[in-house]
C-alpha cells in the first residue's frame, strides 16, 4: 500500500489508497497509459502493478480525458479534479496525480466536496461508463445497459467496475465458440487488467448476487485461452491500445468495422453461426427455405427451456409470424436460446443484431472460413451430416444432456472465477484457462453431440412431413355394392383361369332374372356341347323347372345370391357360372343326386328334377339329356370349383383391404385425438 | 377504446380476458359471460346459411347503460368479445370492425407459434401489447 504519494506531488495530505483502489488505480493508470503510448519515465507502480504489466510513467491526456468524461461528472468537477490532483501543475499525469484523480472522482461521486482533503476519506471506488473495451464484459440487464447511468446498486459496496455500454443491448455470447482469434485481446495487459477487475466482480458478484457480471467473468477467462492462441503478439499492443481508447469513449461507435466483438450478446458470430446454419440444414436441407413450426418446435424443445420461454423466443424469432422460420430466424431463435441457457435475460424485443435483415446482411454466405473455425468446421461440414448422425448416435444417449451440461460447466465456472479472491484470481485465470480451452473444446465438441441424434432428427423430420394423405380411395374392385367393381376383379382372373373352357357370351341384359342367368348358365353348359341356339328348346324348361327352385335356393345360397346375382348382370356367362344362384340351381338340381347334403330334397326329387324335365322334354331325348346332363355336371363341377377358389381369392382380398381400412381409421382417429384442441373443462 | 376485451374459445371458455384496471373486473367478466349467450343466438340465427356466408363481426351484441358489448367470431367459433364504454364519442362501426381485425390477426400469430397449444390461455406479449394499445387509447 503506498503510503504516501510520491513524486512531485507535495501538497496535501498523502494519498491512502487501500488494496483494492490500489489495484484498480494502478489497472486504470496502466490502460491509460498504455493506451496513450506511454513515454517512458520512471513509474512508481504499485506493486501489484507491476505483476505482469510494464508499469508506465505517465498516462496520456487522452485516455485520462476520456476515463474522467467516463466518470459522468460534470466538466467543471472534472477540471477541478484535475488542478487539485496536480497534473496541472506538474503538466502530466503521473501515477501520483493520476490516483489523487480517481480518488478526488470517487469522492465526487459519492456525493463528497471535490477538495484535496477527501482523499483521505474512504470513498469507493470511481465508476466509469465505459463504451468499451476488448477485455470487456458482459453485463447483464439490457435496460440498465441502455442508459449511460451506472449500476449503482453494484458499485456503491465495491469495486470499481467496467461498464461497458454497447450499441446494442447486451448480453453477450457466454459461449467460448464465440471468441475469433481477431478478437482476442493480447495477453498480458489484459491479463493483467482483468485480474482486478475479476477479484471486482468477484466480490460484487457475491453480493449481489447479480448475474451481470458473471458474464463478464465468464467472459475474461474465456477470452484468455484465446489470446494464447491468437495470432502475433506484436498485433496485440496496438489492438490493444486502440480497443482501451475506445473502451473510454463514452461515445457509441459503429460496430461493422470491427466484425468480431466478443462483448455483445446478441451479436452472433462466425462461428456460432456456423453452428445454427449446420442444425439449420440437419433439419431442413435447403438453406434457402423453411423450417416448419412443428419441425422447430421439436428441435427447441430438446433445449429443455420451459414452454412459455420458448413461446416467447419464438415470437420474437419469427419476424414474419409465419409459423415457419428461414435462416436468418433459426439463427436469431437459436442465439436467444442459448443466450437464455446462458442465462440471460430475454430482450423485450429482438436486438438489432439479430433482426432478419441484419443477418441476412452481415452474413450473405452460409459458411465463412474462420480461423479458429477451420477444426471445428471440418467436423460438420453438410456433406458429413451422416458422420455426425452416426458420432451422434453414439452420443445419442446423453446428446441433449450435454446440452445443458456444458453449459452450466461455463456458468459455473464463471461463478467459481467471480467468487475468487484476487490472489486466486490470477492462478484461478490460469486454471480456469485449460478448463475453460477444454470447456471450450467441449463447447466445440458439443455442437457434434447437441446435434440431436439422427433418430430425433428423424422424428423432427416425420413430424414436419404432412399429414399423412388420406387413405386412397379404396380400389374400385371391392366394393361390395358394385357389381361392375367385381367384374373387374374377376376380369383378368378368371380368364386366366378359365381361358380355354368358354368364350364369353354376349352382352347380357341388366339384371337378369334368375331366368336368364339359368339360360345363361346352360348356355354356357351347353356350349360346350352344342351353340346355343339349340338349347332353347330346354331353356324353356329349365327356365320354368329352375324358377320353382329359386326360392328354396335362394336361402341355402343367399351370399352368393346377393354379389353374384349383380355381378351376372354383364359378365360374361363364365361369371355366372361361379356367383349366380340360378346357375348353381341347375347345378343343384343337376348335382342333386351328389350334393344331397345341400338340398332339402332328396334324391328322390333329384331325379324327379329330371324325371320332370324329362316329362317336359320328349321322352326320347331324356337319355341325351342324361348324359349331356353329366357332362354338364362335370363342367359345372370344374366351373363350381373354380369360382370357389375365385371367391375364395376375392375373399382374402377384401378380408385384407378390410384391414387395411381398419388400420386407416384407426390412424385417422389417433390423429383427430391429437388434433382436437383440449379443453379446459 | 374497450375497457373489456375478451377472447373465448369454441367451448366456451375464456383464453384470455383482460379489463382496464379501473374498473370492477368481475362486472366485466359477467359481462362477457352472459355476451356469450346473444353470440349464440346470433351464429345460430345465421346458421341457416352455410358458414362461409356467415360474417365474422357480430355488431353490437347489447347496450346497457354504460356499455356496449361487441362481438366477433372466427370461423373456427373462437369468439372475441369487446366492452366499450358508452360515453366516449359513439364509436364507429368501422372503428370497432378495425378493432376486431387487428385482434383476429393478432390471434392468428399466436395460433402461427408453435409452442402455442390452441385452447391454451394467450400468453404472447405482442398480444398483449396489442391489446394494451386498443384500450389504453381512449383513455
Amino acid at each position: 500500500m503506498e503510503a504516501a504519494a510520491g513524486g512531485g506531488c507535495g501538497s496535501g495530505p498523502p494519498l491512502l489508497l487501500s488494496e483494492g483502489e490500489q489495484q484498480c488505480y494502478s489497472e486504470l493508470f496502466a490502460s491509460c497509459a498504455a493506451a496513450g503510448a506511454a513515454v517512458g519515465g520512471p513509474g512508481s507502480g504499485p506493486p501489484e502493478a507491476a505483476r505482469a504489466v510494464p508499469s508506465a510513467a505517465t498516462a496520456a491526456a487522452g485516455p485520462v480525458a476520456d476515463l474522467f468524461r467516463a466518470s459522468q461528472l460534470p466538466a467543471e468537477t472534472l477540471h477541478q479534479i484535475t488542478e487539485l490532483c496536480g497534473a496541472k501543475r506538474v503538466g502530466y499525469f503521473g501515477p501520483t496525480q493520476f490516483y489523487i484523480a480517481l480518488k478526488l472522482i470517487a469522492a465526487a461521486q459519492s456525493g463528497l466536496p471535490v477538495r484535496i482533503e477527501s482523499i483521505k476519506c474512504e470513498v469507493p471506488l470511481p465508476r466509469f461508463l465505459m463504451s468499451k473495451t476488448d477485455a470487456e464484459i458482459r453485463f447483464g440487464n439490457p435496460t440498465e445497459l441502455h442508459g449511460t447511468k451506472v449500476q449503482i446498486p453494484y458499485l456503491i459496496t465495491e469495486k470499481n467496475t467496467f461498464k461497458r455500454m454497447d450499441d446494442e443491448d447486451k448480453q453477450q455470447e457466454t459461449q467460448s465458440p464465440t471468441m475469433s482469434p481477431l478478437a482476442s485481446p493480447p495477453s498480458s495487459p489484459p491479463h493483467y487488467q482483468r485480474v482486478p477487475l475479476s477479484h471486482a466482480y468477484g466480490k460484487l458478484r457475491s453480493n449481489t448476487e447479480q448475474m451481470h457480471p458473471a458474464p463478464y467473468e465468464a467472459r475474461q477467462p474465456l477470452v484468455q485461452p484465446e489470446g494464447p492462441s491468437s495470432g502475433a503478439p506484436g498485433t496485440k499492443p496496438p489492438r490493444h491500445q486502440a480497443s482501451l481508447i475506445r473502451s473510454f469513449s463514452v461515445e457509441r461507435e459503429p460496430q461493422d468495422n470491427n466484425s468480431n466483438y466478443p462483448d455483445e450478446p446478441w451479436r452472433i458470430t462466425e462461428e456460432q453461426r456456423e453452428y445454427y446454419v449446420n442444425q439449420f440444414r440437419s433439419l431442413q436441407p435447403d438453406p434457402s427455405s423453411f423450417i416448419s413450426g412443428s419441425v422447430a418446435k421439436n428441435f427447441f424443445t430438446k433445449s429443455k427451456l420451459s414452454i412459455p420461454e420458448l413461446s416467447y423466443i419464438w415470437e420474437l424469432s419469427d419476424a414474419d409470424c409465419d409459423g415457419a422460420l428461414t435462416l436468418p430466424e433459426f439463427c436469431a431463435a437459436f442465439h436467444l436460446i442459448v443466450a437464455r441457457k446462458n442465462g440471460y435475460p430475454l430482450p423485450e424485443g429482438l436486438p438489432p443484431t439479430l433482426q432478419t435483415e441484419y443477418l441476412q446482411a452481415a452474413f450473405p454466405k452460409p459458411k465463412r472460413e474462420c480461423a479458429l473455425f477451420d477444426s471445428y468446421s471440418e467436423s460438420m461440414p453438410a456433406n458429413q451430416q451422416p458422420r455426425d448422425l452416426n458420432r451422434m448416435e453414439k452420443l445419442s444417449v446423453k446428446d441433449m444432456a450435454d446440452f445443458p451440461v456444458p453449459t452450466q460447466d461455463v456458468t459455473s465456472d464463471d461463478k467459481q472465477g467471480l467468487k475468487s479472491t484476487a490472489d486466486e484470481a490470477l492462478p484461478r485465470d490460469v486454471s480456469e484457462d485449460p478448463a475453460t480451452s477444454k470447456d471450450s473444446n467441449s463447447l466445440k465438441a458439443r455442437p457434434r453431440s447437441r446435434s440431436y441424434s439422427s433418430t430425433s432428427i428423424e422424428e423432427a423430420m416425420k413430424r414436419g412431413e404432412d399429414p399423412p394423405t388420406p387413405p386412397p380411395r379404396p380400389q374400385k374392385t371391392h366394393s361390395r355394392a358394385s357389381s361392375l367393381d367385381l367384374n373387374k376383379v374377376f376380369q383378368p382372373s378368371v380368364p386366366a383361369t378359365k381361358s380355354g373352357l368358354l368364350p364369353p357370351p354376349p352382352a347380357l341384359p341388366p339384371r337378369p332374372c334368375p331366368s336368364q342367368i339359368s339360360h345363361l348358365r346352360v348356355n354356357s353348359k351347353r356350349s360346350a356341347q352344342r351353340r346355343p341356339p339349340t338349347q332353347l328348346p330346354n331353356y324353356g324348361d329349365f327356365r320354368l323347372q329352375k324358377q320353382s327352385e329359386q326360392a328354396p335356393e335362394a336361402e341355402i345360397h343367399p351370399q352368393l345370391n346377393r354379389a353374384p346375382s349383380q355381378a351376372a348382370e354383364s359378365s360374361p356367362a363364365k361369371k355366372d357360372i361361379p356367383y349366380s344362384q340360378p346357375p348353381s340351381k341347375p347345378i343343384r338340381r343337376k348335382f342333386r343326386p351328389e350334393n344331397p347334403a345341400t338340398e332339402n330334397q332328396d334324391t328322390s326329387t333329384a331325379v324327379g328334377g329330371p324325371a320332370s324335365a324329362a316329362t317336359v322334354k320328349p321322352h326320347a331325348a331324356v337319355q341325351k339329356q342324361s348324359s349331356k346332363q353329366k357332362k354338364a355336371i362335370q363342367t359345372a363341377i370344374r366351373k363350381n370349383k373354380e369360382a370357389n377358389a375365385v371367391l375364395a381369392r376375392l375373399n382374402s382380398e377384401l378380408q385384407q383391404q378390410l384391414k387395411e381400412v381398419h388400420q386407416e381409421r384407426i390412424a385417422l382417429e389417433n390423429q383427430l385425438e391429437q388434433l382436437r384442441p383440449v379443453t379446459v373443462l | 377504446m374497450a375497457v373489456c376485451v375478451a377472447v373465448i374459445a369454441k367451448e366456451n371458455y375464456p383464453l384470455y380476458i383482460r379489463s382496464a384496471p379501473t374498473e370492477n373486473e368481475l362486472k366485466f367478466h359477467y359481462m362477457v359471460h352472459t355476451s356469450l349467450d346473444v353470440v349464440d343466438e346470433k351464429i345460430s340465427a345465421m346458421g341457416k346459411a352455410l358458414v362461409d356466408q356467415r360474417e365474422l363481426y357480430l355488431g353490437l351484441l347489447y347496450p346497457t347503460e354504460d356499455y356496449k358489448v361487441y362481438g366477433y367470431v372466427t370461423n373456427s367459433k373462437v369468439k372475441f368479445v369487446m366492452v366499450v364504454d358508452s360515453s366516449n364519442t359513439a364509436l364507429r362501426d368501422n372503428e370497432i370492425r378495425s378493432m376486431f381485425r387487428k385482434l383476429h390477426n393478432s390471434y392468428t400469430d399466436v395460433m402461427c407459434n408453435p409452442f402455442y397449444n390452441p385452447g391454451d390461455r394467450i400468453q404472447s406479449r405482442a398480444f398483449d401489447s396489442m391489446v394494451t394499445s386498443m384500450m389504453i387509447q381512449v383513455c
